[in-house]
């Protein structure tokens, strides 16, 4: 990633096309899936298949950004500060995203389902997923030195994206309300369906690259963070040598 | 590695006997967890029989909550820890001697907590091989998680708070896996289940958890 011009600011032509991108691509979306009409099932809300896959999608991948990052960092070869904020950047906005996916999947699921919420297996293992990133970031708070902040953070990350499949498996087992997946369901040959798969895959794609803006400013934001706390650590000691030296 | 494993086990059990804080504290409080079920679910209707075998695995999970806290602090007394750091022993059978001790621990307290479920919930006892089987796949699935999660929240002082948000969702799977085979065994489940399949996930996650942690402890044990 560039190094900001600015050591204050978090912006650079890489996060300026990213963003505008991001906005271009979000805006499409956004007008794309107004533009839908309407589903004799569903009614109006059958435009949540713009966002609401999408939005899914990309916690997805900020979960897998994150157990990525977090191999990298525990393998000893690629070991760098630099795979520890990526992981914690990621798991934060993938913890955003996964809220987003659960509030989406409500609003859709009052109307369609008649409840707010179901016990259905993916919407679940969404809830149980956003518990077990929640952990994992409320264990990034603990006030911890850096390298044994990033170990632990690291294995729970792994730990994470192991237990998410057996999650996944013991709540698709205990039971299946929800549709199939999104893409599987979708009859290519059918114009309506064609409008409707289009608003998704452009909802994924804005999707993406919201996630790519906000990861990049975040891990900026973080590396800013670290620098000013190794600062404001030498200050303090330098303050301290100040007092000796005036002390009688 | 195992000897370590008897070992540092042997020791935990042994502190545990001598201390009876499991005795004392943890079993009690899981006794009560099946009463205060008892005050929420209205106890005359039938509700607690046909729910009794998911309350049983939450009082467990709450239980082993305990049980992993007080296998952490038996290590952060003292400077116990770092003797058990610097006595050679091997990590990953450090990890297996704790974890099998909370195991261990746990195993006594289900057959506590089923004659509980058996006397206060009017349930009868059926299906006793699958139950023993969900008994040991569901508790080493629990004591490696949580022997795991403990050594991850652990020195901390946010430790106590911190560990249940971690633990519980990682047991979720377990919880439920536990529940479905245990109400297939004793016939309570409104479907028919079958309690091999929820067998097998439950023999999976319990070796997912010790695999992870045989690997895992080393590494956090390092730079505790």
């Amino acid at each position: 990633m560039n190094e900001p011009r600015n050591r204050t600011s978090t912006a650079s032509p890489l996060t300026l096309s990213l963003g505008l991108a991001a906005l271009l691509s979000l805006g499409a979306t956004v007008a794309l899936g107004l533009s839908l009409p309407a589903t004799v099932e569903q009614g109006e809300y059958s435009r949540l298949i713009a966002i609401h896959p999408g939005v899914a999608w990309a916690s997805y991948v900020s979960f897998g950004v994150t157990a990525l990052a977090s191999a990298l960092w525990l393998w000893p070869r690629t070991r760098a500060p630099r795979w520890d904020l990526l992981a914690g950047a990621s798991a934060e906005i993938g913890v955003v995203f996964t809220a987003l996916t659960l509030a989406t999947g409500s609003i859709w699921g009052r109307p369609t389902w008649g409840v707010w919420w179901v016990w259905d297996a993916r919407l679940t293992l969404s809830a149980l997923m956003l518990a077990l990133y929640l952990g994992y970031l409320a264990l990034r708070r603990v006030p911890n030195p850096p390298d044994a902040r990033a170990r632990r953070s690291a294995v729970a990350a792994l730990l994470a994206v192991a237990v998410v499949p057996l999650n996944h498996f013991a709540v698709d087992w205990w039971r299946t309300l929800h549709q199939g997946r999104s893409l599987a369901q979708i009859d290519p040959g059918n114009d309506l369906d064609g409008a409707f798969i289009g608003a998704m895959l452009l909802g994924f794609l804005a999707m993406t690259l919201v996630y790519a803006w906000l990861l990049v400013h975040r891990v900026r934001v973080a590396r800013l963070e670290d620098e000013v706390e190794e600062a404001s650590l030498a200050v303090a000691l330098e303050e301290r040598r100040a007092e000796a030296l005036v002390a009688p | 590695m195992w000897r370590d494993a008897v070992l540092v086990g042997g020791k935990d059990l042994r502190i545990e006997a001598r201390s009876r804080v499991a005795a004392n504290q943890i079993v009690p409080f899981a006794v009560l967890v099946l009463i205060l079920f008892a005050f929420a679910l209205d106890a005359d209707r039938g509700v607690l029989t046909r729910a009794a075998a998911g309350l049983f695995w939450v009082a467990v999970l709450f239980s082993a909550v305990l049980a992993v806290q007080r296998a952490q602090a038996v290590e952060s007394s003292v400077g116990t820890g770092d003797a058990l750091r610097l006595s050679g022993l091997d990590p990953a059978g450090i990890f297996l001697g704790k974890a099998g001790a909370v195991a261990v621990q746990l195993l006594v307290l289900e057959v506590v907590l089923g004659a509980g479920v058996v006397l206060l919930y009017d349930v009868e006892p059926a299906g006793y091989p699958t139950l023993a089987a969900t008994a040991v796949a569901a508790t080493l699935g629990v004591a490696a998680a949580g022997t795991l999660y403990g050594a991850l929240a652990a020195g901390s002082r946010v430790s106590e708070t911190l560990l249940p948000l971690l633990l519980l969702p990682a047991v979720a799977p377990v919880l439920i896996a536990a529940t479905r085979a245990s109400e297939a065994a004793l016939g309570t489940s409104a479907l028919p289940v079958a309690a091999g399949d929820w067998l097998a996930l439950l023999g999976v996650l319990a070796v997912v958890y010790v695999a992870f942690g045989v690997v895992a402890f080393g590494p956090l044990m390092e730079e505790q």
